[in-house]
């Protein structure tokens, strides 16, 4: 694609700002729209769990000599798949399911990164994201990850909320709970691959959930959380893109520091309004 | 036709039956040779005093645990291999009040709708309508955008027996449905429920302690304490002395009574 396009002004008039965009917003888009559906389902931490063992992928696909991004995609889902079989069968609960493979994650991670020849400074935009230097195949890769991701959740939204809302009920009801679990396992585990290059595997879970913490303090509904949560994710990928590029601020930290601080800032508005909303509640 | 095929279409269809039913969690056995029907336009409480084996007979009854020896049938057929489960409406016991995310009760109660129509198809008029029927049904349709966690107990009771609804059920299985409820929220439960049994046709079954709002409308009352130790009419029951409206810590005493 030719970059730079010339419409936009600055600070995203730059080539590279201009991919950092297009790859942010896509990632602002999916992440906090399937974060939605996770903290309902009280997993909040899935994401990091699932980002930690990433890194074992990115590890093993170095010393392996694959791409790094599909080396992580397999393992994340392979350690996802994991984590709900685990949960499933409440031979662990979510919290310790997840810790087992956080640890085992990280730890297998360290072991083959070294392996590889050491903590480049190529790791460290896994680790940490950036943003500022990806190209146009990781760009495609992002992209495509992300509509298959947006088109699954859209298609399947229904019967996630109802499965991640009332498991029980839902298996009475005959819902798949099973497979639909499963699928948004799956759906978690091609996120925190699609948008490590952008926020990093340490920062991912928090652009999936700091976005809806604040949506679900605007919003009255589970459709109405949902959308505020991704256009608080945009925002907080564009804000803090040009954050970055004003203030030379390592981009992927800076998107979640202003998703953090659009989630102080709600909170203090609504605490300071919820007693008016009562006293108008009460008068009804 | 023979005699017994005009019996058979004079009596109203079993929806849920379970023959014999034993289970034990390990060395614990929790129920014992238990037999239960529940027909077509019945009415029919389930009451015993905590860890009378209540919700572990409905689990087996609704497929979710394996009897260790007996049979259940729903509809005719194993549970494992029913695949109409619409045809049954669920209300848990403790569903889900505290809720991360605010969800409207529409959003609840249309959720009702998706093993009626297929969990995977978009929305269509139809389930709009039925929805709003579910709603009005227990007295929620000015309530229905607001988020559920704003609602008294009550009214959130009312929102997932309104989900029930909205699948259209044949039969409608209530586990505690209104354990601690408001007056107006009791009245009303006894309004649906009566209104799905006699213009539907369906059966109810309902797990409660408080009985008192629908004994008037019971068609049978049994008493499970670990086996079957009454199965009778609601007069019959009252007949013997024992109250309805009992607090859960009287059970015992007066299944006692009961012998």
């Amino acid at each position: 694609m030719p970059w730079p396009i010339d419409a936009l002004p600055y600070p995203f008039e730059l080539g590279f700002m201009q991919r950092a965009l297009v790859a942010g917003v896509v990632v602002g888009v999916f992440a906090p729209m399937i974060g939605t559906f996770v903290v309902q389902k009280r997993m909040s931490l899935i994401g990091d769990g699932i980002g930690h063992l990433a890194f074992a992928g990115v590890g093993a696909g170095l010393v392996a000599g694959v791409s790094p991004i599909w080396a992580a995609l397999v393992v994340a889902i392979a350690g996802a798949l994991g984590i709900e079989w685990l949960r499933s069968r409440r031979s662990a609960s979510g919290d310790l399911a997840l810790a087992l493979f956080f640890y085992s994650g990280i730890a297998a991670g360290v072991v083959l990164v070294s392996l590889a020849g050491g903590f480049g400074a190529s790791i460290l935009t896994f680790l940490f994201g950036q943003p500022l230097t990806v190209n146009d195949q990781e760009i495609a890769t992002i992209v495509g990850l992300g509509a298959v991701i947006v088109a699954a959740m859209l298609a399947l939204r229904r019967g996630l909320f109802a499965v991640v809302t009332d498991e029980d009920w839902s298996r009475v009801a005959g819902l798949p709970v099973g497979l639909l679990n499963t699928v948004l396992a799956v759906i978690v585990a091609a996120s925190v691959v699609a948008a490590m290059r952008i926020v990093g595997l340490l920062l991912v879970a928090a652009i999936m959930v700091l976005p809806v913490a604040s949506g679900q303090l605007l919003a009255r509904s589970f459709r109405g959380t949902l959308w505020w949560s991704v256009a608080i994710g945009v925002a907080s990928v564009i804000a803090g893109l040009a954050a970055s590029r004003l203030w030379g601020l390592a981009p992927g930290g800076t998107i979640v520091l202003i998703a953090a601080g659009v989630f102080v800032v709600v909170a203090l508005v609504k605490r300071a309004t919820i007693p008016k909303l009562q006293a108008e509640g009460a008068g009804l | 036709m023979t005699a017994s095929e005009v019996l058979a279409e004079a009596t109203p269809a079993t929806l849920i039956e379970a023959s014999g039913v034993s289970f034990s969690y390990g060395r614990q056995q929790v129920l014992e040779d238990v037999d239960l029907r529940v027909r077509a336009g019945e009415f029919v409480a389930l009451v015993g005093p905590n860890g009378s084996g209540k919700s572990t007979l409905l689990r087996v009854l609704l497929g979710s645990l394996a009897p260790t020896s007996g049979s259940v049938r729903l509809f005719g057929e194993p549970p494992s291999r029913f695949a109409d489960r619409a045809r049954v409406g669920y209300v848990p016991q403790r569903p889900v009040l505290d809720s991360e995310v605010p969800a409207t009760v529409e959003e609840i109660v249309t959720a009702g709708r998706l093993a009626r129509r297929g969990w995977w198809r978009p929305l269509q008029r139809e389930d709009h309508v039925q929805v709003g029927h579910a709603l009005a049904s227990v007295g929620l349709a000015e309530l229905a955008k607001r988020p559920l966690n704003e609602l008294s107990g009550g009214q959130q009771q009312r929102a997932f027996i309104a989900r029930a609804f909205a699948g259209e059920p044949d039969l409608l299985v209530l586990d505690e449905p209104i354990a601690g409820v408001d007056a107006e929220s009791q009245r009303r439960f006894r309004d649906s429920l009566t209104h799905l049994i006699e213009e539907h046709g369906a059966g109810v079954l309902l797990v409660s302690h408080e009985l008192s709002a629908v004994a008037q409308d019971l068609d049978r009352v049994v008493v499970l304490k670990r086996r079957i130790v009454f199965d009778g009419p609601a007069a019959q029951l009252a007949a013997s002395g024992v109250s309805l409206g009992v607090h859960p810590e009287d059970l015992p005493l007066w299944l006692e009574e009961l012998g």
